[in-house]
């Protein structure tokens, strides 16, 4: 039976702007629980720029956006922090904080301002340490880690929030071929285990083929299609996404999107 | 579990603490064994018929004593300012020194002195024209769109430098037979004159901020992420960081009042409290308080006792920090690649 469950994130005619320059304008979006939503662009597009809004790192923005049906204005900050966790694309560690350290802090928004984490909240992150097979890291300096183990860290972080939105900015900008399916297949896996809304940006239209449910795609600022990703990411959607020419090819069951450069 | 109450190590550094400011009671020109001075501590709680000269009653409860707290007191103000500094900052080579807040609290209370006003007012001052500095510095370097380590301290140098000219100024306008060597002498920071009274005061303001640092200490974990990831985890930083700014240069700025300008104490405590208790705010902050008071009495206790002459505060904490700023600086390079 169909249960028709209200969108985890509702977003209307988003727009942003840097002074001058519209970076965004009229994104309208949804995500459900369980869902992998895989942003896909070209560089500048504004991708990360969408997902700094929803964060509330950039506030300037127009439109409305819905997390569980509460105006995402409307919250303080800790209150988006129990809302929607979120994955940077990069991170430069300055201190070496231990993996549990780490992944700790993403009790912040559970916390009081004077209170710190205690058993109950050690419990949290070593589960979500689990889920992801890096407890046995825990107490290692997470300087000294690869950047697929340390992708993993600040998802775990992510977890511990125990939000129902995550999102992540090109989660596997920095990771090799092993890592980035690794990272990938644990997002997709959590997404269904966890009831979690998980928007996600790409950077490789491959990535949402294989593992999103739905792709947006964005171009300029603005949203040029939206659907499972079979049926939106089209050699004519992607060509006029990238301005290149691509093939996509298929075995009867799966399809890969190459590019024709140089053939 | 590494998560117990209280750490061996933290113990450890407290009995240390303990020691040398037994020790430094007992030393001095006018040397008095340990078991007298206990007795001297234990009479002023408990009924003990003095055996002992009313000189050493003296010499240890008025001169020695209140000096040895302040030195423990101004040593775990700056330790501790150092260390919330560079998770605030997320950069290891800063402290409330190098972005510029002591030269800026030692101009206010320059002036004051110059003017010739209270305690208090001298307070006020040093809080005013520290957090004129800080927020110079903290703008110069922001307004580059650079995130290296090395921007946020040229600017704090820049800032620095700026407040010691205007502490020159002062100078160059002070009567130079009363106010000049009473500027000069306590700007090369000292303790000699400290009285119980005047303790009291800095204590009034300073404990309650450490103890406000101790109680939100957890919230440097997240700061020191960046103000994005802290946003995205939850926090405020924007607020946050403001109230322990405050915090920091409020009883920064008291210590400098009282003692004098005594740089590199900040840089220095907190990055070898972060190699014996690890980086998590949790224990670094503590950590840094005990190791800041320890080194503080220390040094004070070289400062009365190595030469006939009191040798200045600033002078010593220069020697000892300035080559150890220097390594860091140089580590700092090397990590950049």
């Amino acid at each position: 039976m169909d249960d028709p469950r209200p969108s985890a994130v509702a977003i209307e005619n988003l727009g942003f702007s840097y002074g001058e320059a519209a970076v965004l304008h009229d994104l309208t979006l949804t995500a459900a629980p369980h869902e992998v939503l895989a942003i896909v662009g070209p560089n500048a597009a504004g991708k990360t720029t969408l997902l700094r809004c929803l964060e509330m790192v950039l506030s300037r923005w127009t439109g409305a956006v819905r997390i569980e049906g509460d105006d995402l204005r409307q919250l303080s900050a800790r209150d988006v922090g129990r809302k929607i966790a979120s994955v940077p694309q990069s991170h430069t560690p300055t201190f070496p904080y231990t993996v549990q350290d780490v992944v700790l802090m993403g009790r912040n928004p559970h916390l009081g301002t004077v209170s710190q984490p205690g058993a109950h909240d050690v419990q949290i992150a070593g589960e979500a340490m689990s889920a992801l097979g890096i407890r046995d890291l825990a107490q290692r300096p997470y300087t000294q880690l690869s950047g697929g183990q340390l992708q993993l860290v600040l998802l775990a972080r992510a977890l511990t929030q125990q939000a129902r939105v995550l999102l992540l900015d090109e989660p596997t900008a920095h990771l090799d071929f092993r890592n980035r399916h690794l990272v990938l297949a644990r997002v997709r896996e959590l997404a269904d285990r966890m009831d979690l809304a998980v928007i996600m940006t790409v950077h490789d239209p491959n990535d949402a083929l294989q593992y999103a449910d739905q792709a947006a795609l964005v171009a300029e600022g603005a949203l040029v299609a939206v659907g499972t990703p079979d049926t939106v990411l089209t050699v004519a959607n992607l060509e006029l996404l990238y301005g290149i020419p691509v093939d996509v090819l298929t075995d009867g069951k799966r399809r890969v999107i190459i590019a024709r450069q140089g053939t | 579990m590494r998560g117990r109450r209280f750490p061996p190590r933290l113990i450890a550094m407290a009995l240390g603490l303990l020691a040398v400011i037994l020790l430094s009671l007992c030393m001095g020109r006018y040397a008095i064994t340990p078991g007298t001075v206990f007795r001297v501590l234990a009479s002023r709680v408990a009924a003990i018929v003095p055996t002992w000269d009313p000189t050493v009653d003296t010499v240890v409860w008025q001169v020695r004593m209140p000096r040895a707290l302040s030195a423990a007191l101004v040593g775990a103000v700056l330790g501790c300012g150092g260390a919330v500094f560079q998770s605030l900052f997320h950069n290891p080579l800063v402290s409330p020194y190098v972005l510029g807040v002591s030269s800026g609290s030692g101009l206010g209370a320059a002036l004051a002195i110059l003017l010739g006003a209270g305690t208090a007012v001298t307070q006020v001052s040093a809080f005013a024209t520290g957090m004129v500095a800080v927020s110079l510095t903290w703008f110069i370097a922001r307004s580059r769109h650079d995130r290296s380590h090395v921007t946020l301290v040229l600017a704090g140098f820049v800032v620095g430098s700026f407040f010691s000219s205007l502490v020159s100024a002062v100078e160059y306008v002070a009567d130079p037979s009363t106010k000049l060597p009473q500027i000069i002498f306590w700007l090369m920071g000292s303790l000699a004159s400290v009285q119980w009274r005047e303790l009291r005061w800095v204590a009034c303001v300073s404990l309650p901020c450490l103890l406000t640092i101790l109680l939100l200490r957890w919230k440097l974990n997240v700061l020191s992420m960046g103000d994005d990831e802290a946003r995205a985890l939850g926090e405020n930083p924007v607020v946050m960081r403001l109230v322990f700014i405050i915090l920091t240069t409020m009883m920064t700025a008291v210590s400098v009042a009282l003692s004098g300008v005594i740089g590199w104490v900040g840089l220095v405590v907190p990055h070898v409290a972060r190699g014996i208790a690890g980086p998590d705010s949790r224990r670094l902050i503590p950590a840094s308080i005990l190791l800041g008071a320890a080194y503080m009495v220390i040094i004070d206790g070289i400062a009365r006792t190595a030469t006939t002459a009191e040798i200045p505060l600033g002078i010593l904490t220069g020697i000892v920090g300035a080559p150890a700023f220097a390594l860091l600086l140089q580590r700092a390079r090397s990590d950049r690649g």
